[in-house]
């Protein structure tokens, strides 16, 4: 990764840790994913439930359903999930908004628009879908060619027994992070969650989008067999936008831990900091 | 899914309070016109996709007698509000007459037993409610491009648009008909049928009686039900809201293969 080195004045060393690809395609990344949630919020709305198989409605059993009931005089939230029922009251089923307690799966501040408006909320999805699309091709090409996944990414062997990895998990436990030379390179966890997310979690949450599509399950009717059915991608759909949600609460925690200002740095102009001596 | 607050009024109570109160700033956002027309860009994208890979003839999934929802969910209007279309059923539709018109050679009107006395087909399909929910049922009807064959298309023809007898949702200009509309593409499609039965029977009123559309290929609000009027035309802009559609008029994709 460090190619450039640029000396500096208090003992540390700038080396150049993200090409401008990377970096561009990163932040625009930042912006989609940002935008799809929101708007898939929106969108699961429209009908706060989620079925397995080929066809699910109201009738259907879910196995995740939120929903707004009448409670005396009062109306409460419920979720269910499976056979188990949670009084989500003002936050899942039903929430307030403008002051008044409202219907709605998510509420108003995790949706985009905040008030319930598929036809928007699907126009915001859909055009940053095809944002994330282009831009995602561009980092996969980008990351082939210019030998990025293989040399960045791609752990060695030696990074993959079982020594290692429990070591790496103990210092992140500890929050001790790696330093000197160890910083010029992704540590094996970093680099086997980065892969999993651009190779697994990313591509599936576009095959269970296009899996949605009546127009594309015509074009590729072999996606309803991978994914056992509309019902099922969308339900997939949802627990791998909550997958990415997971993976970004620990990015955005490893980034401050590790060195916000540094890490920010880099992601921006490409140079990151690392202690000198450990050459 | 609510038992407390009813889709309508749900809809109407969050559109008051977010015109009244006033809108945050991802809202404001959100409602300005020149966001709006870019993020259009993506309805183009998606169907010259869809269509550069699906051509004209590739098939939606027919599934199995086995795979039937055990209740398919009726949505929009399930008992249209019309004093003609309730004269109808009282006869049991046996004076309701489909009206084909427009850009046609032939303008001509057919009763339910004639278009139940032509070639049919028959098809198990999804139903995908723009909302997210599913149901598989099983239609029979006359393939549309057979009607349109046997009145024979003008050349300008472009879009086939289906008069409904059901008033959705009154609006403020005093129409809150019913319409759809879909190209020659869909229109000539093997699995696009005028459909008069369900599940092995005559088609029930919650479900659009006595005959509705199948496009298999997008999505639920496309599969207009009460037909009453097929009109065969060069272009959208004249109708209601000029786009294309009783969804389409309140901010839905006319192509709605996603």
């Amino acid at each position: 990764m460090a190619t450039i080195d640029a000396r500096a004045k208090t003992g540390r060393m700038l080396i150049y840790r993200h090409s401008l690809a990377v970096r561009l395609s990163h932040w625009v990344n930042v912006l989609c994913l940002t935008v799809l949630l929101f708007s898939g919020l929106q969108i699961f709305n429209a009908h706060p439930a989620l079925y397995w198989g080929q066809y699910g409605a109201d009738n259907d059993p879910s196995f995740i359903a939120m929903e707004a009931v009448e409670d005396g005089d009062r109306a409460k939230g419920l979720t269910h999930v499976g056979s188990f029922t949670f009084n989500t009251t003002g936050f899942l089923g039903l929430s307030n908004v403008d002051g008044e307690a409202t219907a709605r799966g998510f509420p108003s501040w995790l949706t985009l628009p905040s008030y319930q408006d598929l036809s928007t909320g699907r126009r915001w999805h859909f055009f940053f879908a095809w944002l994330f699309v282009l831009n995602g091709s561009v980092y996969l090409l980008h990351g082939l060619i210019s030998r990025h996944f293989r040399r960045d990414l791609a752990p060695e062997g030696k990074e993959l027994t079982l020594a290692h990895l429990g070591q790496e998990v103990a210092n992140h436990a500890r929050l001790r992070f790696p330093k000197g030379a160890e910083a010029r390179h992704y540590n094996t966890l970093q680099k086997l969650t980065y892969l999993a997310v651009i190779f697994l979690l990313l591509p599936l949450m576009v095959a269970t989008g296009l899996t949605m599509s009546p127009g594309f399950n015509a074009v590729a009717p072999w996606l309803l067999d991978v994914f056992g059915g509309r019902q099922s991608a969308r339900t997939l759909h949802f627990l791998t936008a909550f997958s990415l949600v997971a993976f970004v609460v620990v990015h955005v925690a490893m980034v401050i831990l590790s060195g916000v200002f540094n890490n920010l740095r880099s992601m921006i102009t490409g140079y990151y900091s690392i202690e000198q001596g450990d050459e | 899914m609510s038992r407390v607050i009813t889709r309508r009024r749900f809809l109407i109570g969050s559109t008051l309070t977010a015109s009244a109160l006033g809108l945050s700033g991802c809202d404001a956002l959100v409602e300005s016109d020149r966001p709006k027309s870019v993020l259009k860009i993506a309805e183009g994208f998606s169907m010259k996709t869809q269509r550069f890979l699906l051509g004209d003839k590739a098939l939606a999934r027919e599934f199995s007698e086995a795979d039937l929802s055990p209740v398919f969910r009726s949505n929009g209007t399930s008992m249209p509000d019309n004093p003609q279309y309730l004269d109808w059923m009282s006869r049991q539709f046996s004076t309701w007459r489909l009206d084909v018109g427009g850009l046609v050679e032939k303008p001509s009107q057919f009763s339910l037993a004639q278009l139940k006395a032509m070639p049919s087909r028959t098809q198990i399909t999804r139903h995908d409610c723009v909302e997210g929910w599913s149901a598989i049922g099983k239609w029979t009807g006359l393939p549309l491009g057979a009607l349109l064959q046997s009145v024979g298309l003008k050349p300008e023809a472009r879009y086939i648009v289906f008069h409904c007898a059901d008033e959705y949702e009154k609006t403020l200009d005093g129409s809150g008909w019913y319409y759809e509309s879909i190209d020659l593409v869909d229109a000539l499609h093997p699995q696009t049928i005028l459909a008069y039965s369900m599940n092995g029977r005559d088609l029930e009123v919650a479900h659009g009686a006595p005959l509705r559309l199948r496009v298999e290929r997008q999505l639920g609000y496309k599969q207009a039900k009460y037909l009453t009027r097929i009109e065969a035309v060069a272009d959208l802009g004249r109708l209601y809201g000029g786009s294309g559609g009783f969804w389409e008029d309140r901010g839905y994709e006319w192509y709605a293969g996603i």
